[in-house]
């Protein structure tokens, strides 16, 4: 076992922190400016993810596994198309095997 | 003896053992009393006797954090602080235990402010005893030259850092004659650094010191990672591999450069004693000459120095006070509230021991109160007294307190 903390830079690689979030990110896609456009444009979510969760994409995708729920996204999205929604509202969290936490 | 005999004070000692060991990075703040260190390393640094670099900081906190960085990468580094100057440092003397960092640091003792004192205690050390260093004490200046040479030797094997204490101006600014190995004995004794724990490879890139959370979990390449316990119980079990590795060191740097230190502890007119006086630091020196006045009046009297105070080693302290009448403690720290660090550690590792004797604290010295042996043999007088008269435990007996007026 290592006698230190060390990792390589994976996916992943500070754990599921996504089991941390107590309120979600939910993208609008009506009101992405890049999807309204049709393009890879403005991005600004996934500039100022601090967790390296957004995909750049037509729109951006969350990657609700780690997403810590910090709302920074949906605070910089200059289109207001990000909403911060309690966790509560989608139910149970998903537990490491897959299973809902009953 | 091949050796160069010059006469210097402490700091000068522990810069040319600093020399000697060939750092490579050096990083300090200047703080009394031991700005000196730092400054002689300096100064060789800049006339190009030492091929180191040496960065300037602003603070003690970037001191350190200047040896955690160099040290990450493998460098042999080395800093200097005392008092209030590593307190200011203490976030990052927990870093560099923590990620098994093996950087040197003389700690010059110095008391603790409030209030404003420049003088002598052990206070400073003391308070970071529990952060995971080695702590080695100097009774004079040839022991601290060669004890910052055995240090790194320490430290590299067993990937911990290693505190050097000795007295402030006692010993520091104190010009004794000192034996100055050559460099290639030093070199022989003391190899490069070839085995850090973390390496910087562009090739392979590294998160090092990452959050690590309660439990044990993978990582990303599917290999078991220590949870926070993990990583500090193995911390923990290479100070204990210290109490071996601390008087193999004292022994194979006997075989290159022919002095030993005694290891973990070291003696003074032990062997028939029945009350043991002890120590750490130059207070030992001072305590050689009570236990000698004390026998010419009839006591049987010796010391015991404390050179290993982390990791404290217990089994040898239970083997030597075995079957004695008295061990009296002389702290030049106090916890606060409680009683000296070192008695009550030793009265702990007492606890259950056939034929303890009793242990005694006393305090003496803080902010740099002078002591004087025939103190020292008052102080013993009255422990006896205590002792004779059916204490088997007592207050903190202040030496040399004014309180009256």
């Amino acid at each position: 076992m290592s006698e230190i903390s060390m990792s390589g830079p994976a996916v992943g690689e500070a754990g599921r922190t996504g089991d941390w979030r107590n309120s979600r990110p939910v993208m609008d896609a009506a009101k992405c400016l890049a999807v309204k456009q049709g393009k890879v444009t403005c991005q600004i979510c996934w500039v100022y993810c601090p967790d390296g969760c957004i995909a750049q994409g037509v729109g951006p995708v969350i990657d609700l596994t780690y997403c810590k729920g910090c709302g920074i996204c949906a605070e910089e999205c200059p289109a207001g198309a990000i909403g911060m929604q309690p966790e509560a509202l989608h139910g149970v969290c998903a537990t490491d095997d897959g299973e809902a936490a009953r | 003896m091949s050796d160069d005999v010059s006469v210097m004070t402490g700091n000068e000692a522990a810069a040319t053992a600093a020399r000697l060991a060939r750092v490579q990075v050096i990083a300090a703040y200047p703080i009394t009393p031991q700005s000196p260190v730092v400054e002689q390393l300096a100064a060789w640094v800049e006339s190009g006797e030492l091929s180191a670099e040496f960065v300037a900081v602003e603070s003690e906190h970037s001191a350190m954090t200047v040896c955690i960085g160099a040290s990450t990468v493998g460098a042999r580094t080395f800093t200097a602080t005392s008092s209030n100057g590593l307190a200011y440092m203490t976030e990052q003397v927990w870093w560099a235990p923590g990620a098994r960092l093996p950087i040197v640091m003389c700690v010059v003792n110095r008391a603790m402010a409030a209030p404003w004192n420049v003088l002598n205690d052990q206070q400073d050390s003391m308070s970071v005893r529990d952060a995971g260093w080695v702590q080695l004490f100097c009774r004079d200046n040839q022991e601290i030259l060669d004890t910052t040479v055995q240090a790194y030797r320490i430290a590299e094997r067993l990937h911990v850092p290693v505190m050097v204490c000795y007295d402030g101006f006692l010993l520091s600014h104190t010009m004794m004659p000192v034996a100055v190995p050559s460099p290639e004995q030093v070199d022989a004794f003391l190899p490069p650094f070839t085995q850090p724990f973390t390496v910087v490879d562009p090739a392979d890139p590294r998160n090092v010191g990452p959050v690590v959370l309660a439990d044990p979990r993978a990582d990303e390449t599917g290999a078991v990672r220590g949870g926070y316990m993990e990583i500090r119980a193995l911390h923990h079990r290479a100070l204990l591999d210290a109490l071996t590795v601390i008087p193999e060191t004292d022994a194979e740097y006997a075989a290159a450069v022919g002095r030993s230190w005694g290891g973990l502890l070291w003696e003074h007119l032990l062997d028939d004693a029945e009350v043991v006086l002890i120590a750490a630091g130059s207070l030992g020196t001072q305590l050689t000459l009570t236990v000698e006045a004390l026998r010419e009046q009839g006591v049987k009297a010796g010391v015991l120095g404390i050179r290993a105070y982390r990791p404290f080693p217990v089994e040898a302290l239970r083997e030597k006070l075995a079957g004695r009448r008295l061990a009296l403690v002389f702290d030049k720290a106090l916890s606060y509230g409680y009683e000296g660090p070192i008695c009550s550690d030793l009265r702990g590792s007492m606890l259950g021991v056939e034929g303890a004797p009793a242990v005694f604290g006393a305090a003496c010295g803080l902010g740099g109160r002078d002591v004087t042996p025939d103190d020292l043999a008052e102080a013993a007088r009255r422990a006896i007294a205590d002792l004779e008269a059916g204490a088997r435990t007592r207050e903190t007996d202040w030496i040399n307190l004014h309180l009256e007026g």
